[in-house]
């Protein structure tokens, strides 16, 4: 039947190179169709290389900042100041790692290898978010780090479930949902420093202080100066810009900082009646770029810190593929040796 | 490449407490089924999603292709007889 198809559009359209331009224009129809319906497009349709090239490029640098998002926490598990603080931040951790692999695993559909993606990080030709090179300088950070930054992941990543692409999108259902518990304790680690002695109270204000900014810059540079955001848009793998999603965080988070009893460092920060949001400051988008660029206080640490794990482990994971190897080879010789023994008994 | 490194990926399949059947949950890679089955423990079920897992070595899995999706589930559209709404029954008769 299929044949009979490609013999008959080979009829009507003369020419090898014809008919292959007509398949092309075909299979982009049925993508463009696809995405204007809002249905998913999955691992084995066609898609456009470049639209299949930028969400390996986003996925993976989603994935390598929750690889790499560890490292500011991590810092604080022994040095928690409650064994009940301490249980929740390694289940956090846990989940990060998770949240990585989740990811990775979405990317792999596309078509690359996660060794590949890895190589990339470590080798500073992929990036990923700018927030984790900032460092954690008190256990008040661990909470600050839960609210306004889990906060903002939450913000960009809602919208990232109705993604166009499937894989993406169901990967991002599975880390919403366990990213919600990260924002809460993160918000009630505040709360409790916030209503404890006047030492705990300053340090709680002043995690907010240095948080607070980064955590805006999370969602990226203003729309005239985002240079993937309107394809990503049109094809739906972003669903708003980042200047909404940036206000819609805002908005969320100035009735939340008052309940906490702590205050937003930026003097600008008012209702605007009018347009129905809160005005705030301008960014330092000089500050972003240069994190970005790898001059952030923590960019050298972090990336120092993956390497070696990576390379220091390598023994390790040698060792599991040899005795893999080993044990593929094992079950066979198991199974003759008992089928040698009923047969003898 | 170092394909004596490269950890082969598997599909992790989860059947919840009260699920009736596993259900596909993800993906990871391991080197082995047993340490598959271990890290789809710690990966897919940390908030007791399920009572039971299936991991499939990926390379075992064979797809039905997307562009041939049309004619390959045509049969199913041109016998509505395969379901009971297509037969018309009499008002009142019971238990059918």
């Amino acid at each position: 039947m299929a044949t009979a198809a490609a013999q008959k559009a080979a009829e009507t359209e003369p020419g090898g190179a014809g008919s292959a331009a007509a398949r092309a224009a075909e299979q982009q129809a049925a993508f463009d169709e696809a995405v204007a319906a809002d249905e998913r497009i999955e691992p084995r349709d066609w898609m456009p290389d470049a639209y299949r090239t930028s969400l390996i490029r986003q996925i993976a640098q989603h994935a390598h900042s929750e690889i790499i998002g560890m490292q500011p926490e991590a810092n604080w598990i022994t040095r928690a100041p409650s064994l009940r603080r301490k249980a929740i931040l390694m289940a956090k951790v846990q989940d990060e790692a998770g949240h990585g692999l989740y990811l990775y695993s979405a990317a792999e559909t596309l078509g690359v290898s996660r060794d590949e993606l890895l190589d990339k990080l470590h080798s500073g030709r992929q990036k990923y978010s700018s927030i984790f090179n900032y460092p954690t300088l008190t256990w008040a950070d661990v909470g600050a780090i839960g609210w306004l930054v889990d906060g903002a992941a939450i913000t960009n990543q809602v919208p990232l479930c109705r993604c166009s692409y499937g894989p993406y999108a169901r990967a991002m259902i599975r880390v919403c949902k366990e990213e919600s518990f990260h924002q809460r304790q993160g918000y009630e680690s505040l709360l409790a420093l916030s209503r404890g002695t006047q030492a705990q109270h300053e340090m709680a204000q002043d995690a907010v202080n240095r948080w607070w900014w980064p955590s805006l810059m999370m969602f990226g540079p203003p729309d005239e100066e985002s240079s993937h955001s309107e394809q990503s848009m049109t094809w739906k793998i972003k669903r708003h810009s980042n200047d909404e999603l940036r206000q819609r965080f805002v908005d969320i988070c100035v009735p939340q900082a008052e309940s906490l009893g702590l205050t937003l460092p930026d003097p600008d920060l008012k209702w605007n009646e009018a347009r129905g949001h809160h005005d705030f400051g301008p960014i330092d988008w000089t500050e972003f770029w240069d994190v970005l660029k790898g001059n952030g206080p923590c960019n050298d640490q972090r990336i120092t810190q993956r390497r070696r794990a990576h390379e220091e482990g390598a023994w390790v994971r040698e060792a599991a593929a040899a005795y893999a190897t080993k044990q593929a080879g094992a079950p066979r010789a198991d199974t003759a040796a008992t089928a040698h023994g009923e047969a003898t008994a | 490449m170092s394909s004596s490194t490269e950890w082969p990926l598997w599909e992790v399949f989860v059947r919840s407490r009260r699920g009736l059947s596993h259900t596909h949950a993800g993906s990871l890679h391991a080197p082995d089924a047993e340490m598959a089955l271990r890290n789809a423990r710690d990966l897919y079920t940390r908030r007791s999603e399920g009572v039971s897992l299936w991991v499939v070595p990926a390379a075992a899995i064979t797809a039905s292709s997307p562009d041939e999706k049309d004619s390959f589930f045509e049969p199913a559209g041109d016998k509505p007889y395969r379901h009971p709404t297509f037969y018309d029954i009499p008002e009142g008769v019971k238990h059918l």
